[in-house]
């Protein structure tokens, strides 16, 4: 059985206007692999990875035929039952360490407060645990990251803090979402091979969302191209190149190339058949 | 002549009592209708270069020319100079006033600078971006990325200014709206004549749009390229070859 089973999910906010449907019909399995959610804003795909740890608020409202983590129903799982899968079995990475870290919270607090308060942990094994987490980030300075407040840090490094404190609890599955989108070139590669040696390493499933297509193609084991809620194709990441749908076709062909040819770039002409099933 | 020239460039925050050298000996010089590029990681010093031309950024040594023209090592630049250099800031959601309307934002340059003829003028800039009259009054959270990102450079050329200074342009905007927008910007520079001194940390962005380009890590100059060099992979500094390594792999459709 599937680590991961998303069947017919769809995502509908209920405004003044009508219904909205970001996230329309969306079926997936994941096990402990790289799977790539790729499309571009408004595509719906924040909202299918938010939906698996159905932190989705009001008046947003998930359904699925089947949403099942590790055979766990996580449509009818208790309010209780999700907070003992958040974070513990299943993480989340978020785009911008800037809005996801506590500004007024030592980085070293930050990284303990779970385990201390959850696992009652003593001060001191939590302090170690925290160390050995951002060494196995390539942190260099352990000591002074501990002591710095989250602004004190560049994006790559508060990036990396958040990594770590996902990977304390080691969750049998990660959903970054953009987690390398603020980052540097040199140092996003970092970051994935950190990744990348958790998924081969630990067997961890990995959910990598990003606008990205380049960088997708490159990293992951199989790509979802999402486009108005909905996923349009699915392919192996290294068959890109052979996309057969005409939005994944025009996503890649208008992205600049080095030594490509300097005319116009092809613009991206949306037919309004990609929107229906 | 070179219409841009920057001679070994020094630019030195103080923060805390800490001295921090964000630009260190850096010379370029721009020909006139050129597009030269500044590429580079997060605090490499490309963006602070393009705030000490127009007077941002504390310059503590070295010398900015405009045209053979030594420009005011301090701060302010004048109403002239803004009638030549106008900038394009990388995010569109923090550059345009939330609670001015596009025409505001438009006009605001022509009030400031006693420039008749607003409607027609505004009107004429909005066509020019490729935006609807119907954009006219309104505010830019009623507008996509790309639009906002249209006003923007809308603004800029309110002036008519010959030089355009463009921070990430595009670095916040979708794959296909980051193609409206550089298609645009290379139609409204072949059309006016305009130059450019553009900055991005995409390679390929900038090879798409420039001429030349210079290389930059921790505030100095690594290399200075030609487009040709890029394409034919034709560099001598390992760091460029890593920057290289890291942006040129995006699948080509029936390769």
């Amino acid at each position: 059985m599937s680590l991961l089973q998303v069947q017919d999910l769809s995502v509908t906010f209920q405004t003044p206007a009508g219904p909205v449907e970001a996230v329309r019909g969306v079926s997936f399995t994941l096990d402990r692999e790289r799977l790539g959610i790729v499309g571009e804003s408004g595509s719906g795909k924040t909202m299918t990875g938010r939906s698996v740890l159905r932190l989705v608020r009001p008046p947003g409202r998930i359904e699925a035929t089947r949403l099942a983590f590790d055979g766990v129903d996580l449509l009818a799982a208790s309010e209780r039952q999700m907070r003992a899968l958040r974070g513990q079995r299943i993480a989340m990475v978020m785009q911008d360490p800037k809005f996801s870290l506590n500004p007024v919270m030592q980085v070293g607090r930050q990284l303990t407060e779970g385990l201390r308060l959850r696992d009652r942990m003593s001060e001191r094994e939590a302090h170690a645990k925290a160390e050995a987490a951002l060494d196995a980030v390539q942190i260099r300075d352990v000591a002074r990251v501990m002591e710095a407040y989250p602004h004190e840090l560049s994006g790559g490094m508060g990036q990396r803090v958040m990594i770590a404190m996902m990977l304390i609890p080691e969750p049998d599955l990660l959903i970054a979402d953009e987690p390398t989108s603020a980052l540097d070139v040199t140092v996003q590669a970092e970051v994935l091979a950190i990744l990348d040696a958790l998924v081969r390493e630990r067997g961890m499933g990995l959910i990598f969302i990003s606008h990205d297509l380049a960088l997708v193609s490159r990293f992951c084991d199989r790509v979802l191209v999402m486009y108005r809620g909905r996923v349009v194709e699915e392919l192996a990441a290294r068959d890109l190149g052979a996309a057969r749908h005409p939005y994944t076709q025009g996503l890649l062909g208008c992205l600049p190339r080095i030594g490509g040819p300097r005319g116009p770039l092809p613009g991206l002409d949306r037919d309004a058949a990609w929107a229906e099933a | 002549m070179a219409l841009i020239e920057i001679e070994n460039l020094d630019v030195t925050f103080t923060a805390k009592g800490q001295r921090v050298q964000a630009v260190r000996g850096v010379s370029l010089a721009v020909e006139p209708r050129e597009a030269y590029g500044l590429v580079g990681e997060s605090g490499s010093g490309k963006s602070t270069i393009l705030r000490a031309l127009c007077g941002l950024a504390p310059v503590t040594a070295g010398a900015i020319r405009l045209a053979g023209e030594p420009v005011n090592p301090g701060r302010d630049r004048g109403r002239a100079f803004a009638r030549r250099v106008q900038m394009v800031f990388q995010d569109p959601y923090a550059s345009l006033h939330p609670r001015h309307t596009v025409d505001r934002t438009l006009s605001e340059p022509l009030a400031v600078h006693g420039i008749g003829g607003r409607e027609r003028r505004v009107l004429a800039a909005l066509a020019d971006v490729g935006l609807e009259p119907s954009f006219r009054f309104r505010y830019p959270h009623q507008l996509s990325g790309g639009q906002r990102q249209r006003v923007a450079v809308a603004r800029a050329l309110m002036l008519e200014p010959e030089i355009l200074l463009l921070d990430e342009p595009t670095s916040a905007l979708d794959a296909s709206v980051q193609a409206e927008v550089l298609n645009l910007l290379s139609r409204l520079r072949a059309e006016r004549g305009l130059t450019f001194l553009m900055v991005s940390h995409d390679l390929a962005v900038i090879d798409h749009m420039c001429d030349r380009l210079t290389v930059m890590q921790d505030g100095r100059t690594v290399e200075v390229l030609a487009r040709e060099d890029l394409a034919a992979g034709r560099f001598r500094q390992p760091y460029t070859r890593s920057l290289f390594a890291a942006s040129s792999s995006v699948p080509t459709v029936g390769a």
